[in-house]
């Protein structure tokens, strides 16, 4: 209970913190949100109407403090460049819960298909005698780990989308429409995400493990009369996942914050791809908003490993 | 040896995706890109069915769905499908009469009477009334609350009707061009201020959905006054973030129109593809800051044109299908456009730029920063090649990439550079081009001040002689040619894919994509 209240500090103290240095950056980067919004063309008087209707001509800290509440009150605000309707803003909140899915969707697929993948191959690795497979998985997870996603994507893209034809590049269907087509043409890119991960994962274990089994509890498990298969998932894969945990958990949070890169291969509406346009236009309350919430998911992610750590060695607790 | 195959098929896939994803670079033109001068639509491959539905590929989100707000050129080509004004422009860069069956101004061109045409009506299934298209002006111009959203509009000082099918417009300032202003959306009265907020116009297709990021889909309008129009039933204009990505899906079906191609890509679609090309609406120049110590002196300026090789550029960077020019006027205006490119010659005059280099006291040359908003990949381009060739009359210039909102605001707004190589989108009227280069201009970035050019400006547009004002307009071009303004280089090409199974696709010298005479032919 007191480790809860301590995070949860720590989680209000750097969302605030964030926040502030994000308002700050909007201060300095150049470029008038105006301007970017209205063009060249644009009359004056219109210009003046827009600077009072977005707050411009308050002072700075005012405006920090007007959001701040604003946010705290659950009104997120509106966005500045993208439109509900004729007459409206789009509200931020509902911006990026229409955007949330496709990057939750990938996350999650993403995840299954690393853990699904990665675990049972490191553990395949680890205990291979095998000379040549544990040369060749050598190689290719190295290959794996060496190509930077968006490449990755693009090698996807031709291989299933142009010489296979699985997918239509590009085709994204949103899951509004239908959740299988969505899901299907998800596949792709969370492949492309997934691949060097699934091979870093999969080395970790394995050099986990292959640690593990020098360890002295290894050697009295065998005395004792364990089988090799008992030994292997009953004590080294145990004490071998936890690194692996707080590895994973790193990936869910790189992943739920947003895979920019892939998302712009692929031509994904989800946040990362929002956070891009955001910026270039200058979307103030949508990127501070973005910007909390990859900080609340990383720091939630981190909180939940540590969760985890207690579950699979409940030493820990008891320290 | 299993290791071998493996590592070959890795190097031939990598091959493969190198030589088939990347082969494409991005194109792009200021604040949107398209328009063209209409050569013919494309004949199609047999006749126009009704029915059916078609994907747009677009560059740019919506910016707003107000008609009246939106200054995006990739917006407004989009809403040219929902709105319609009093007049709309035709594929010949004319005036058609759309909502308004009549027009008459008056002599001293103050006064502009308008007669509606019967039987026009919103999406909403009401019909269009003069309330609507008072309140319409008035909202756009101004009149009703003080805040003008279209800067042409503001000479307006009065919108009175006359009867229900008459509406008489006041200006404070008579000029022939006025009159393109009027292609200024007619919306249902109060609809500016409607809770809803539903877009509602009277043009070939109504509004039906906008998700941001992702595009805006119109279906047929089937009350739309011009008979037999529109072919088809519905219209996605699907956002597309690069010309890669809008290559695949050119090539996976996914969408089936895209206005934005590249040379490079252009060839490689020619087999499946209708391509059509068109001169796009956008003056290309390495623009001089006039009121730079060293670009102050005209010598300089014009030792930049001679440096220059025209040519090259168009050779290089679009086939050989762009219009080269030398002064800021487009081309397809073709009753105000003067060809003056022999003044310094479309390829490089290396000598007579030394010549003028020395005369200004910089024998060895000078060192030049050209900034480049950098999300334009075509500008870059250009940029990297005009280096190369201000190289060889020993200037020294430098490129500096920005963003395009620090452009904007360094740039343009702020005047705060040397030189820039950018791309302006031009309109169908010869002033809009023209009247940035008075003195005291607010979009007068090159800082150009030249007393007799500001002479000529205000009489070309108090001009009300079609003949008297070309000679005008001519004038001008001439004089921000002589001075040197800037080095203008090309009206880059729009290079159009279009499915094979379509026809109809119209070019307009103005931002439009106009759905309403596509079909599918069978």
């Amino acid at each position: 209970m007191k480790l809860f209240i301590k995070k949860i500090i720590t989680l209000i103290m750097t969302l605030f913190l964030v926040s502030v240095a994000a308002f700050l950056a909007f201060q300095i980067i150049p470029g008038d949100v105006v301007t970017s919004i209205l063009g060249t063309e644009a009359t004056p008087e219109r210009e003046e109407q827009l600077r009072e209707e977005l707050g411009l001509n308050d002072p700075p800290v005012e405006r920090y403090f007007k959001w701040a509440g604003g946010v705290l009150r659950g009104d997120f605000g509106r966005s500045y460049q993208y439109s509900k309707n004729m007459n409206e803003m789009m509200p931020v909140a509902e911006l990026i819960g229409d955007k949330l899915p496709v990057t939750l969707w990938l996350a999650g697929l993403s995840m299954v298909l690393i853990i699904l993948v990665s675990i049972p191959l490191g553990v395949l690795w680890a205990k291979s005698a095998n000379r040549f497979l544990d040369a060749a998985l050598g190689v290719i997870t190295q290959a794996a780990m060496a190509v930077p996603s968006f490449f990755l994507g693009i090698l996807v893209t031709f291989l299933f989308g142009i010489v296979l034809k699985w997918f239509v590049p590009g085709g994204y269907i949103s899951y509004r429409e239908s959740l299988s087509g969505f899901l299907g043409y998800l596949l792709f890119p969370a492949l492309s995400i997934a691949l060097p991960k699934i091979a870093m994962t999969a080395r970790f274990l394995r050099n986990s493990m292959l640690t593990q089994m020098q360890a002295d509890y290894v050697r009295t498990a065998y005395s004792k009369g364990c089988t090799r298969k008992r030994v292997m998932y009953g004590h080294v894969l145990r004490n071998a996942l936890m690194p692996v945990v707080t590895f994973l958990g790193m990936i869910i949070a790189e992943i739920v914050a947003g895979s920019i890169v892939v998302e712009q291969v692929f031509g994904l509406p989800g946040i990362g791809r929002l956070l891009i346009s955001s910026i270039n236009n200058r979307d103030f309350p949508v990127v501070e908003i973005l910007i909390l919430y990859i900080t609340f998911v990383v720091i939630f992610v981190y909180f939940l490993v540590d969760i985890l750590y207690r579950v699979i060695d409940p030493r820990i607790s008891e320290k | 040896m299993k290791k071998k195959l493996f590592s070959l098929l890795l190097t031939a896939l990598l091959t493969m995706a190198v030589l088939g994803g990347c082969g494409s670079d991005g194109t792009g033109e200021s604040s949107g890109n398209n328009s063209s001068k209409g050569t013919s639509a494309l004949e199609p491959a047999g006749d126009p069915v009704y029915g059916g539905s078609v994907v747009v590929g677009i560059q740019q989100d919506i910016d707003s769905l107000d008609p009246h707000k939106a200054t995006a050129a990739g917006t407004k080509e989009i809403l040219f499908n929902i709105f319609e004004g009093l007049v709309k422009p035709d594929k010949n860069g004319d005036l058609m009469k759309a909502i308004a069956s009549d027009y008459t101004v008056s002599e001293d061109g103050l006064i502009y009477t308008f007669t509606l045409r019967e039987g026009v009506k919103f999406h909403n299934g009401s019909a269009v009334t003069a309330e609507d298209v008072k309140y319409s002006l008035e909202r756009a111009s101004g009149l009703l609350d003080g805040t003008p959203l279209i800067s042409s509009l503001k000479v307006l000082t009065s919108v009175e009707i006359i009867d229900e099918k008459t509406v008489q417009v006041t200006v404070g300032s008579a000029n022939t061009e006025l009159i393109y202003s009027f292609v200024a959306a007619i919306i249902p009265a109060g609809s500016g201020e409607d809770e809803s907020g539903t877009p509602i116009g009277t043009g070939p297709f109504s509004f039906v959905s906008y998700t941001p990021q992702e595009g805006i889909v119109v279906k047929k309008n089937s009350d739309y006054w011009q008979q037999g129009l529109p072919y088809l039933d519905e219209v996605n204009f699907k956002i597309i973030t690069s010309t890669d990505t809008a290559l695949l899906e050119l090539q996976g079906g996914s969408i089936d129109i895209y206005p934005y191609l590249t040379d490079s890509q252009a060839n490689e679609l020619k087999s499946s593809f209708q391509i059509l090309s068109a001169p796009s609406a956008v003056v290309q120049a390495l623009y001089l800051n006039n009121a730079d110590p060293l670009l102050s002196d005209v010598r300089i300026r014009q030792a930049i044109c001679y440096a220059l090789d025209k040519d090259e550029v168009n050779d290089f960077l679009a086939g050989g299908n762009a219009t080269i020019i030398s002064t800021a006027m487009l081309p397809t205006l073709q009753s105000y456009y003067v060809d003056l490119n022999d003044t310094y010659g479309t390829g490089a005059n290396i000598e007579k730029a030394k010549e003028l280099m020395k005369d200004a006291g910089y024998p060895d040359g000078f060192d030049l920063e050209i900034t480049v908003p950098s999300n334009y990949e075509y500008h870059v381009q250009t940029a990297e090649v005009v280096v190369e060739q201000l190289k060889k009359a020993g200037i020294n210039a430098v490129i500096n990439p920005v963003e395009w909102n620090t452009w904007l605001e360094d740039c343009y707004n702020g005047r705060k550079y040397q030189s820039t190589i950018s791309g302006l989108t031009s309109d169908t009227t010869p002033g809009y081009m023209m009247n940035r280069f008075q003195t005291d201009s607010k979009k007068n970035f090159i800082n150009f001040a030249n007393a007799e050019y500001d002479q000529v400006y205000e009489k070309a547009a108090a001009a009300m002689d079609p003949t008297e004002k070309a000679g005008y307009y001519k004038q001008l071009q001439q004089i921000l040619c002589d001075e040197a303004g800037s080095a203008f280089i090309q009206v880059p090409a729009i290079t159009i894919a279009v499915n094979p199974k379509l026809g109809g696709y119209t070019f307009y010298p103005v931002y439009v994509q106009d759905m309403s005479t596509v079909y599918f032919a069978e």
